[in-house]
């Protein structure tokens, strides 16, 4: 056992080497991986928020929605949680349920989302609609509706996420679901021949759609402008679709169990002004929820702006799911 | 009585037992869950995704194993083939390579937009069947014949001799010689291979096409993520792990223990006929091309991307050390583990039954989700308050006891390989313990010791899965730094991240080899 201990004293040194110094009063946010990457809104944000509160900043990731949502299950009323970041409004339901959760008790004034917000428990911090991206080099006349894309021709195909395993897979079916209703499995069926490759998840299909795979992949408005501001690239488009595009609204919530409930109030105040929202645009390519200091880079403004925004609300989504993931199943399983 | 020797794999029996049933029973006794796992079994869905699982992994299997024979044979009957070390390198990348990884190097190669289809002008149909079937065989087959080359190698120089004074002819030489080293090989290759086919998730998903192409792995995984049922994930994953044991039980009627053939030199020296030279190097050249463009083409991407994370030397550094960490240490405890069950199975009391037991079924531990075991330890630890604290060890626990079958799979065919003589001869000399490890065991097994702690430590190099569960900002791998770049958009930050890790893998395994050539030309007589 020796081996293992030498093993696990490496480990504790590289952890001390990055374990950031210890200050008055810390703050932990569970997270999704990427949001305090380098690259991410996470840096800008925690410089922002410290200088404010003279306190300590601590992220701690989960791989995505889901997976923050199943830690903190787990993890029960024993989390070192104090705000969790990074939940959709397919998920608030269940996290609701969880019990885990507590009122926020803000009024947020400066909400700025395409849809009326009363969710006592949780607060949006930035969103996007879903969209199908496609290549224009490859594609040159997209669908112009859902319509046209469930009916289109089987050749061109659409990389596409699976509900079974995704957040944006689900949302898609809740578009579909939206615009078709009961004959949202029929639909399916004659999507079924465009789909290319049903993805465990958005970076998959993602993949293959910049790989050429495909010309077209399910991901969101917002996906563009990501190409044109960091890669100089405007090859990759959103297709606007005329019944509309579903909406995905990013929440974050106070913990229940928090020690340091002050602090996180204070953190979720601070999420509504530029302090952090200036982080969003460029940092998690996404609409931010609240007003920044200076106005979106142009990428932004170049976006495709839906007609109409669908959004089921998160009782419906959690009391629906699993029967409308049957329903994909029996039309798509064959 | 039993035997001092044993008492390392008892622990380690122990150990592995703990990790296993507690996860099972925190996940199936201590959360929530709606009470209805039971009614999972009536579903129809997880009888068509048990077919579905068991149909590909059967074929996958056949494939990777079938075609491993005639590339296993060559390969050991062509010692002095230009780049035959490459190759033999080559072969040890796939396996420990993450399936995102693979799944887009294989995707260049094979897609509709790959290098076959602009050089040929038509896309093979690789999402399918056919891109499960190629993907797993990429997976595998490089193990299938990795393993079954050692068992041709392992034949001693005088049975090559005996064989040239009776004047055996390609035909004799193969059904007498190579055939029962090979079949002795097989059932174990077989059963790895197997398992890991039945447990392939990103593969099926990303290039199976659509839902009909559902293994139990993913109904598993839908059920302890996005359902959070977790005695429902337990209940699958005890189904799985049935189906394999059954599958493992068929697949030893088939096999036969090889009679041990009892010699010292290892070199062939002999060849009974040159006229299969041309066929041996297009078979060569042919697997060296299918398991190498994948690679080439995740290494090309690399080089072409690597400015893109040239300003971010410190967090990839940090990375590369932290899974460096995570790959040594679980590599030395998987290696321990299954070195502790070979000698233990050498016993002739109820010790050594056990560990041949072991032996025989450990690769089951295959099936075992490392995320459901990952989550019933992070639910236990938590419960403790230890989860932070002992993320650490937890991973390389984890990671030690998903790679064990492999260092198992590659000890206990070496050892066999021997066979039981030397067994006899040791104990007539009074040779045991440390004294007989350092003068035959280590010289001996030193070429299985290397490949199997690269293998152990690549597997857990390019884990995803169970870092991810306990994974921190501070606890941050080179596969996560991997996926987190790959879902952000930053695609040129992650092919870069995949060539070093690929490059990683190499360093590893070229590493070994070279200390384990070292090692057996130092006590060589």
């Amino acid at each position: 056992m020796r081996r293992l201990s030498l093993a696990s004293s490496l480990l504790a040194a590289i952890l001390a080497a990055t374990a950031p110094a210890s200050a008055a009063e810390t703050l932990t946010v569970y997270t999704y991986e990427g949001f305090p990457a380098d690259y991410g809104p996470g840096p800008a944000i925690k410089t922002a928020f410290e200088k404010e509160c003279q306190c300590t900043l601590d992220w701690v990731t989960a791989g995505d929605g889901v997976a923050l949502l199943n830690r903190l299950k787990l993890e029960g009323a024993n989390s070192h949680a104090d705000v969790v970041l990074g939940l959709d409004t397919s998920l608030t339901a269940e996290a609701r349920a969880t019990g885990l959760f507590e009122a926020h008790g803000i009024t947020p004034k400066a909400l700025a989302i395409p849809t009326p917000w009363t969710d006592d428990q949780f607060l949006p911090y930035d969103y996007a609609h879903f969209a199908v991206v496609y290549d224009s080099e490859k594609l040159k006349s997209p669908p112009k509706s859902l319509a046209e894309l469930v009916d289109g021709p089987a050749d061109q195909k659409i990389a596409l996420e699976d509900p079974r395993t995704s957040t944006p897979g689900l949302g898609f079916l809740l578009w579909m679901k939206e615009v078709y209703g009961d004959k949202a499995g029929e639909a399916w069926g004659r999507l079924k021949g465009r789909v290319l490759s049903v993805a465990p998840g958005w970076t998959e299909a993602y993949g293959l759609f910049t790989k050429g795979e495909a010309p077209m992949v399910l991901s969101y408005t917002t996906s563009p402008a990501y190409h044109v501001v960091a890669e100089k690239v405007t090859r990759y488009q959103a297709a606007s679709f005329a019944e509309g595009h579903y909406l995905q609204i990013e929440v974050a919530g106070l913990v229940k169990s928090s020690a340091h409930k002050d602090l996180a109030k204070k953190f979720l105040a601070f999420m509504m002004t530029p302090g952090f929202q200036d982080a969003i645009p460029t940092g998690n390519w996404m609409f931010p929820a609240a007003a920044t200091s200076a106005p979106l880079p142009d990428a932004f403004n170049a976006l495709v702006k839906p007609a109409k925004t669908f959004l089921y609300t998160p009782e419906e989504v959690a009391k629906n799911r699993k029967a409308w993931i049957d329903e994909w199943l029996a039309a798509m399983g064959k | 009585m039993m035997q001092r020797e044993a008492l390392p794999a008892l622990l380690a029996l122990t150990i592995i037992a703990v990790l296993v049933a507690g996860a099972f029973v925190a996940l199936a006794a201590g959360a929530v869950g709606d009470g209805e796992a039971l009614a999972a079994l009536g579903q129809g869905y997880i009888w068509r995704a048990a077919r579905f699982t068991l149909v590909q992994a059967v074929i996958s299997t056949a494939l990777s194993v079938g075609l491993a024979i005639p590339v296993a044979r060559a390969i050991a009957r062509r010692p002095a083939f230009p780049g035959r070390r490459l190759l033999i390198l080559l072969l040890t990348v796939p396996l420990a390579l993450p399936s995102l990884v693979a799944v887009f190097g294989i995707v260049t190669v094979w897609g509709r937009a790959g290098w076959l289809a602009s050089l040929t002008g038509i896309a093979p149909p690789l999402y399918g069947l056919a891109g499960i079937l190629i993907a797993h065989v990429f997976f595998n087959l490089p193990f299938a014949v990795l393993m079954l080359t050692a068992r041709l190698e392992s034949i001693p120089a005088e049975t090559w001799r005996l064989a040239r004074q009776l004047g055996f002819g390609p035909a004799a030489v193969w059904r007498l010689i190579e055939w029962p080293a090979i079949r002795a090989g097989l059932p174990g290759a077989a059963a790895v291979i197997l398992l890991i086919c039945v447990t392939s998730f990103t593969v099926i998903l990303t290039l199976g096409g659509g839902p009909w192409a559902t293994t139990l792995e993913v109904a598993i995984y839908q059920a302890l993520r996005f359902d959070f049922d977790p005695p429902r994930a337990v209940l699958l994953a005890l189904l799985q792990m049935a189906l394999c044991l059954a599958l493992m039980a068929g697949l030893r009627a088939t096999g036969a223990p090889m009679a041990p053939m009892v010699g010292v030199g290892r070199a062939r020296g002999w060849q009974p006929d040159v006229r299969g030279n041309l066929g041996d190097g297009l078979l060569m050249i042919a697997v060296g091309l299918f398991v190498g463009l994948p690679i080439l083409a995740t290494v090309a991407s690399a080089l072409a991307n690597l400015a893109a994370v040239s300003s971010e030397a410190g967090t990839i550094g940090r990375a590369v050390l932290t899974s460096l960490a995570i790959a040594a240490a679980a590599a030395s405890l998987s290696v321990g583990a299954a070195w502790s069950l070979v000698i233990a199975a050498r016993g002739q009391d109820w010790t050594g039954a056990l560990a041949r037991r072991v032996a025989g079924n450990g690769a089951v531990l295959l099936v075992v989700p490392p995320f459901v075991i990952g989550a019933g330890w992070f639910l236990l630890l938590n419960r403790a308050g230890l989860a932070f604290a002992l993320a650490p060890l937890a991973i390389i626990a984890i990671n030690a006891l998903m790679s064990l079958p492999f260092a198992l799979r590659i000890l206990m065919a070496a050892e066999e390989a021997l066979g039981a003589d030397l067994n006899r001869l040791c104990a007539n000399l009074g040779l045991s313990g440390w004294t007989r490890f350092r003068l035959i065991d280590l010289p001996r097994h030193a070429h299985a010791f290397a490949f199997a702690a690269a293998l152990s430590a690549a597997l857990s190099l390019g884990d995803l899965g169970i870092a991810a569960l306990f994974g921190s900002e501070r606890l941050l791998t080179l596969p996560l730094l991997l996926q987190q770049r790959m879902g952000s958009y930053r695609q040129a930050d992650a092919a870069a991240l995949a060539g070093l890790l690929a490059a990683l893998c190499l360093l590893i395994f070229a590493a070994a080899g070279h200390a384990a050539r070292r090692r057996t030309e130092a006590d060589a007589p």
